[in-house]
């Protein structure tokens, strides 16, 4: 995909995420809304992966997502991608779904390949991921995506202490940086000081898209990082977002973290989110 | 017949464990040894000197070992991953949880120095909870193998099934008596040691060889006693319970772990719904344990022969009221 058509992809992605939470009125617009570029671009442009699905992810590039919480993004984007029907996105949260309130392997949902929710899990499990490609001499690679509050999570640092002594540099960890989890902003919450400096003391190699959503921006960000991996170092990116961007009444703040919109926001976030070309609504 | 049993030698259960997963590693290449800094009480030193690029190193750090286990099985390799068993399971709980258990991974937690058996490390150590813990997730096979060579065949064997797999043993030299080769040792199939028809003693771990001598000496009093080694706590072989308590009346279960939760109530659970009958447990009683020798230990906390016994008189007693 171009850039306009992933731009579009994106836009669109947005309106699934907002008629999805609306749709139950339940579930996390902010975080997924502000992770949608960083994933339209994975997943339409830079990951070479298998709509058909394998579960062991053979010779492709795997992703993982960490902070379960933000599913309608992933949901979105694996449905858009070919992964399961489109139409099933409107099951979101309801009873007898293949989609969970949090990603699950449970029920089989294609391009699902471990279950998160209790956050900082997904590191590890991403890192035994890489341990098997480096075993099975399978040059392809790992990418997880993982809140910054989550950080807060130890296990975490067990996972980051992990790669870098086994020399995983055939994985990419993103960092959702936007600055804010449930209970306020993170520098409040619980200060994760200098990220970069944490991560490097680490022996990572780490980068920083300040504009975690423009697409550009995110699509070079991806390409420099790929181009640091096989250098005997795991790379991180700390990805700068915005909670809620696209829908200007759920940026700025962490209010929009976990609650739906009323119909008269939906209404008004939709005709914010304006889409062109030949993709449609669920 | 009772007699048939007797002790080859005294050996390790980690140490079948350690034989066990060396022979199958040359036979599955599929097979992964994880370790948390306990490379050497687990025996891995044959594993790792033969398959280096098959050993993974994870350090002191038992949650993110569960999720690299996760991520390995995945990918479609057999990981097994090893430390003691409290570390195994109650540390490691959340993360047994949802990246093995809910989502179906095909992870071996093998655990050592469970119980009190442990000795003289203490109760930090002495994980008497863990049984309880892993049976009660959806999914989770749970195995307690009661000698050397049960061990080692369940090591073995739990790499054919594509399950999550809870493996408990322990450190102690203990009496090494089933068959060489393991071939009285199937997944989910109670092995019913002795006939009898005045009591049950289901057993598990090194509790089976405590019934066996527990059950010479009530023979000896002319008693007729049934013994079962309930290596596979979950799935449960409810058809062996029902059948052999049926026959019997009266059942005693003998486990080295807590009296909630592990493989008395499990035993209870199928006993309730199907033939109740007067149980008695011989387990610990709703505490923890302390420093000293296994066998100090073993008697102290009420899981002795002489338990068993008692509880087989009390159990017998219960029944003809």
């Amino acid at each position: 995909m171009e850039l306009q058509e992933l731009k579009a992809m994106a836009t669109q992605v947005r309106r699934d995420i907002v008629r999805m939470v609306h749709g139950v009125q339940s579930g996390h617009p902010g975080g997924s809304l502000g992770c949608t570029d960083y994933l339209v671009a994975l997943y339409f442009k830079v990951m070479q992966h298998d709509p058909a699905f394998h579960m062991e992810g053979k010779n492709e590039d795997v992703f993982f997502l960490s902070n379960g919480h933000i599913s309608p993004v992933f949901y979105s984007v694996l449905a858009r991608s070919g992964y399961f029907p489109v139409s099933e996105l409107a099951t979101f949260r309801k009873i007898d779904s293949r989609l969970q309130g949090h990603p699950a392997t449970h029920e089989h949902l294609p391009g699902v390949r471990i279950a998160s929710g209790s956050l900082g899990q997904g590191l590890s499990v991403a890192s035994g991921m890489a341990t098997a490609k480096k075993m099975n001499n399978d040059q392809h690679l790992v990418y997880a995506l993982t809140g910054d509050g989550e950080l807060q999570e130890g296990q975490n640092w067990e996972a980051i202490m992990f790669a870098a002594h086994h020399k995983l540099d055939n994985m990419i960890v993103a960092v959702d940086y936007n600055g804010q989890q449930i209970d306020g902003a993170t520098k409040n919450v619980m200060s994760l000081g200098d990220l970069k400096a944490k991560f490097e003391s680490f022996d990572w190699t780490v980068l920083t898209i300040e504009q975690g959503n423009d697409m550009q921006a995110v699509l070079t960000g991806l390409e420099e990082a790929k181009a640091h991996t096989g250098k005997g170092k795991p790379v991180c990116i700390l990805l700068k977002t915005e909670m809620g961007a696209g829908v200007s009444f759920m940026m700025g703040s962490h209010e929009w973290h976990g609650i739906a919109p009323s119909d008269a926001q939906l209404d008004i976030a939709l005709t914010e989110l304006v889409t062109t070309g030949t993709i449609g609504d669920y | 017949m009772l007699q048939d049993y007797t002790a080859s030698s005294e050996k390790e259960t980690r140490a079948g464990f350690g034989d066990g997963i060396y022979e199958l590693a040359k036979q599955n290449p599929d097979v992964v040894a994880l370790t948390a800094d306990l490379a050497g009480s687990l025996k891995l030193n044959n594993f790792i000197k033969d398959f280096p690029e098959r050993f993974v190193q994870c350090g002191i750090a038992e949650a993110n070992m569960i999720g690299v286990a996760a991520g390995l099985a995945t990918a479609g390799k057999i990981p097994y991953t090893t430390t003691f068993a409290n570390f195994s399971t109650s540390r490691v709980y959340d993360q047994i949880r949802q990246s093995v258990a809910y989502s179906h991974k095909n992870v071996k937690i093998c655990a050592s120095h469970a119980g009190l058996t442990l000795g003289e490390d203490g109760a930090t150590h002495q994980i008497l909870e863990d049984i309880g813990m892993m049976r009660m997730l959806p999914g989770m096979t749970v195995i307690v193998p009661c000698d050397y060579n049960q061990t080692k065949a369940a090591t073995i064997a739990i790499s054919k099934i594509e399950s999550p797999v809870y493996l408990r043993f322990g450190r102690v030299k203990w009496a090494n008596f089933t068959k060489e080769d393991g071939s009285d040792f199937v997944i989910g199939k109670a092995q019913v040691l002795n006939e009898g028809t005045d009591v049950t003693i289901i057993a598990c771990g090194h509790l089976v060889w405590t019934a066996l001598e527990a059950a010479r000496t009530l023979e000896a009093k002319g008693l007729s006693v049934e013994v079962i080694n309930m290596h596979t706590i979950k799935p449960l072989d409810e058809e062996a319970v029902i059948k052999s308590l049926t026959k019997t009346g009266c059942v005693v279960t003998a486990e080295e772990h807590q009296i909630n939760g592990g493989l008395g109530d499990a035993i209870a659970n199928v006993a309730s719904r199907n033939c109740p009958v007067p149980h008695e447990y011989v387990a610990v009683n709703d505490t923890f344990g302390e420093s000293g020798k296994p066998v100090q230990l073993l008697e102290k906390y009420g899981l002795g022969q002489t338990n068993i016994i008692a509880a087989v008189e009390k159990v017998i007693a219960r029944k003809q009221k």
